[in-house]
């Protein structure tokens, strides 16, 4: 140090130190800007879009028209977002099979891969609200559960009953089961409201009650053993009084011609 | 029996003063008969004849699974908290940790998960109920279509009339108890009904839940009316309708040595002490068991009662299922005039709720009117032989399905992938057409069987047996049925039309017959006259068809 010190007032003592604050600031710049990284994400950003718009014009197209701007087959998907089309595309509902008063979920068809490239191309149309982050769905608190139970009774159990089990609208429309859904899945819903569901986005809904709707379907349709026996579907006294007719008085009916078949007889003299 | 062994003094002493009891339990007896005559009540009930028939024990379900809710519900009553004060939930189940609720809910999920047994005797109540009421509608269907409710037994049916509509009611009533998100529904239907009663419903609400819905009132109402009043009267009903079965005696089927002023069947005393007792613990074995298997009503999925929310599938235990029926399918109709609405849309389903439980309940009476029939009957009519009472019936039977449909119209378009406006217009049609379509088929149906029973009293049962005649004609032989079958199948008296008094009087005065006598005549000829009944075989026809040359 006393070396360094006795230099101080040398004349390229400021030459040497503004090249050393350079290469500190250029070093340390170097090393955190995320210049490089950027340069990547947009390069791949790109390539999904490419693809998504190829995917997208193969399965999608002959509907939603060849930029996505619909057709008298199907709706305009600009501003949609890439949680519509998660979800749609997810759940199995997209591509439709068939027209009629409500697409149903079946099997999915894309991997998880094409479905983020197809939402990375659907969400360059125009924004929209995107996917959610596996933090943003799954809940961690046990008392989010009865919290989104409230929720839940407040603004789904009208359509999807009390258990989320589905249920009836106007004319062969329906509100689908919950069973089985994926969190995401069920997330997205709220955030996009796809078909005949009103959508709950964050500014009705925030963030933190749609995680606490999540872990209350999870847990009512998953989780939990009924603690009564057979649910006979969750869904009413409808199917009680089925049970009750079929199983309850059919028995004792049952029973009741076997108790008068098995008589005394009389003893024959 | 004691009193084959005991002596008596003397027949105008009571028998109580017998000497010399042969042991305690003599003694016993002998002090029990002196002051209730109990020997007398034996004397004359022990022995009592009852005929032999599964469709017989149909009461006996219904009084059995009476007894099993009202031990049942004595327990729940223990633990159950008819309040509407609001708690904030604190026990096992996680779902609702933290939630506020009333007191009446909180109870019944604490019965549930944490009163040792309680979920079962929850379960046991509540399936009972439902077959209870169930088991007395077939009960009443089977009295109904045997014609078992003719003279003297009309007070009788009027008797189980009521204890079917109360058990409905005190159903409903229990059903409102739990106070969850279900049964809150239901009260609130319940409230939409009365507020569309035209000029008082306001009033009748008002007063009902102690100010506006929900108020802290209709629990404690409620149980009140579902644990004391309605039993109450529903035990007295019950007595008396057990007492009138002992004192018209039982019915019976038609048959060899079966008649009017019979009963054929086995004594009570021993037989259907043991048959009865066992069935008794068959009955609450089977609820039981279903109980063990299969939920009910689980309230804790279902949430607290909030006038907020309100789930789907929210309809009512199955016996109220045709008045939900009734409401889904009735167009929304409004008048409004001088700023008061009537709301007909409710109001009129409401009107015919209790017409279609009267329909059913007074028809005795009309039939009882239209025959003229003033003697006992105590052997019962096959449903074939009684073809416009049978299509009557019938046609009751199902509108009340067209109307259950109707009120489980979400879960018919859910499950069988239909249009739920579809099946609603399909219900408004079915409750007018359905009912009509179901009574000229069955009437059609019962003669079809009346032809039959008189083509095999008179030409015998096919046998198989083909046999070739010796100029090649093929025939099948057919035998003659025992003389027991043929006294069941031409057993059954067919009534005949009333005739219009003669229109003008020995004198010549004209004498016109007045329109209800002119109803009368008319509907008489629809019940009895031609194309109403085939003209059983008589003794003649088939001593002339077995006589002669063979079967053809």
């Amino acid at each position: 140090m006393k070396k360094l010190s006795a230099r101080r007032r040398h004349p390229l003592a400021a030459l040497v130190v503004l090249l050393l604050a350079l290469a500190a600031t250029g070093g340390l710049y170097a090393a955190f800007a995320p210049a490089d990284k950027a340069q990547a994400d947009v390069a791949a950003q790109s390539l999904a879009i490419d693809e998504g718009k190829r995917l997208f014009a193969v399965g999608c197209s002959s509907c939603h028209g060849i930029n996505g701007q619909g057709s008298s087959e199907g709706p305009s998907l600009v501003g949609v977002g890439s949680a519509a089309v998660d979800f749609q595309v997810g759940t199995g509902r997209m591509p439709a099979q068939q027209p009629g008063a409500q697409v149903p979920r079946k099997p999915k068809i894309y991997t998880q891969g094409e479905i983020d490239q197809l939402a990375a191309y659907i969400s360059s149309l125009g924004p929209g609200p995107i996917a959610p982050k596996p933090e943003q769905y799954n809940s961690t608190n046990p008392d989010d559960i009865s919290k989104g139970g409230e929720l839940f009774r407040t603004n789904c159990a009208q359509c999807h009953n009390f258990a989320g089990q589905g249920g009836a609208l106007t004319k062969g429309k329906y509100a689908p089961s919950l069973e089985g859904v994926d969190a995401k899945h069920i997330y997205e819903a709220m955030q996009t409201g796809p078909q005949n569901m009103p959508s709950f986005p964050d500014s009705t809904m925030p963030e933190e009650q749609k995680k606490q709707i999540v872990a209350f379907v999870r847990h009512t349709t998953n989780d939990e053993p009924n603690p009564g026996g057979l649910t006979l579907g969750s869904l009413g006294p409808v199917t009680e009084g089925l049970f009750g007719w079929i199983f309850g008085l059919g028995t004792l009916i049952a029973v009741a011609i076997w108790v008068a078949a098995h008589t005394t007889k009389a003893k024959k003299s | 029996m004691s009193s084959a062994s005991s002596t008596t003094t003397g027949a105008a002493k009571p028998s109580s003063t017998r000497a010399n009891p042969a042991n305690k339990w003599e003694a016993a007896a002998d002090w029990t008969d002196g002051r209730l005559g109990i020997y007398s009540l034996a004397k004359a009930n022990l022995r009592k004849i009852f005929p032999d028939h599964w469709s017989f024990m149909l009461g006996e379900i219904c009084l059995y699974t009476f007894v099993i809710i009202i031990l049942t519900g004595v327990y729940l009553t223990l633990f159950f908290k008819p309040s509407m004060a609001e708690v904030v939930y604190n026990g096992s189940y996680v779902p609702l940790k933290g939630i506020g609720m009333s007191e009446a809910y909180a109870s019944t999920v604490d019965i549930s998960f944490e009163i040792r047994g309680g979920l079962l005797i929850r379960q046991i109540h509540h399936w009972a109920a439902l077959v209870f009421v169930a088991a007395m509608l077939v009960h009443m269907m089977r009295v109904f279509f045997t014609g078992a409710f003719r003279k003297p037994r009309e007070i009788n049916w009027v008797f189980g009339f009521l204890l079917l509509v109360l058990g409905m009611f005190d159903g409903f009533f229990g059903y409102s108890l739990p106070d969850d998100l279900l049964s809150g529904t239901g009260i609130r239907f319940m409230e939409g009904a009365i507020l569309a009663v035209p000029l008082v419903g306001t009033y009748i609400q008002m007063f009902l839940f102690g100010g506006e819905f929900p108020g802290h009132d209709i629990v404690p109402r409620f149980f009140t009316i579902h644990v004391l009043l309605i039993p109450g009267i529903m035990l007295g009903l019950l007595v008396a309708h057990l007492i009138l079965v002992f004192y018209h005696k039982h019915t019976q089927w038609a048959g060899p040595g079966k008649t009017e002023k019979n009963v054929v069947g086995m004594p009570l005393m021993p037989v259907y002490m043991a048959k009865a007792g066992g069935f008794f613990f068959l009955v609450f074995g089977i609820i039981a068991a279903i109980s063990a298997i299969a939920t009910i009503n689980p309230i804790w999925a279902y949430g607290p009662y909030r006038p907020d929310q309100v789930s789907t599938d929210a309809q009512p235990d199955w016996y109220m299922g045709f008045s939900e029926g009734l409401i889904r399918v009735m167009p929304g109709w409004e008048i409004s005039l001088w700023g008061h609405t009537l709301n007909l849309g409710v109001f009129i389903p409401l009107m015919i709720f209790p017409l279609v439980l009267v329909a059913i309940a007074v028809y005795p009476f009309i039939e009882g009117w239209i025959t003229g029939d003033k003697r006992e009957h105590h052997i019962l009519d096959r449903p074939r032989n009684a073809p416009v009472r049978t299509a009557l019936g019938a046609a009751w039977i199902s509108l009340y399905l067209v109307l259950l449909i109707g009120g489980g119209n979400d879960l018919f378009a859910t499950h069988f992938h239909l249009s739920l406006n579809s099946i609603t217009y399909f219900v408004r049609t079915g409750f007018f057409v359905v009912p009509v379509i179901t009574f000229i088929v069955t009437k059609r149906w019962c003669l079809g069987l009346q032809r039959r029973d008189k083509e095999k009293v008179l030409h015998g049962r096919e046998t198989g047996v083909i046999k070739r005649l010796p100029h090649g004609e093929y025939v099948e032989v057919h035998a003659q049925l025992p003389q027991k079958d043929l006294h069941t199948l031409t057993a059954h008296e067919q009534n005949q039309p009333i005739e219009l008094p003669a229109q003008a009087d020995e004198n010549g005065v004209a004498r016109k017959a007045g329109a209800l006598t002119r109803t009368r005549a008319k509907l008489s000829r629809g019940f009895y006259g031609e194309g109403s009944q085939i003209p059983k075989p008589t003794a003649e026809e088939h001593h002339e068809i077995t006589s002669g040359h063979g079967h053809h």
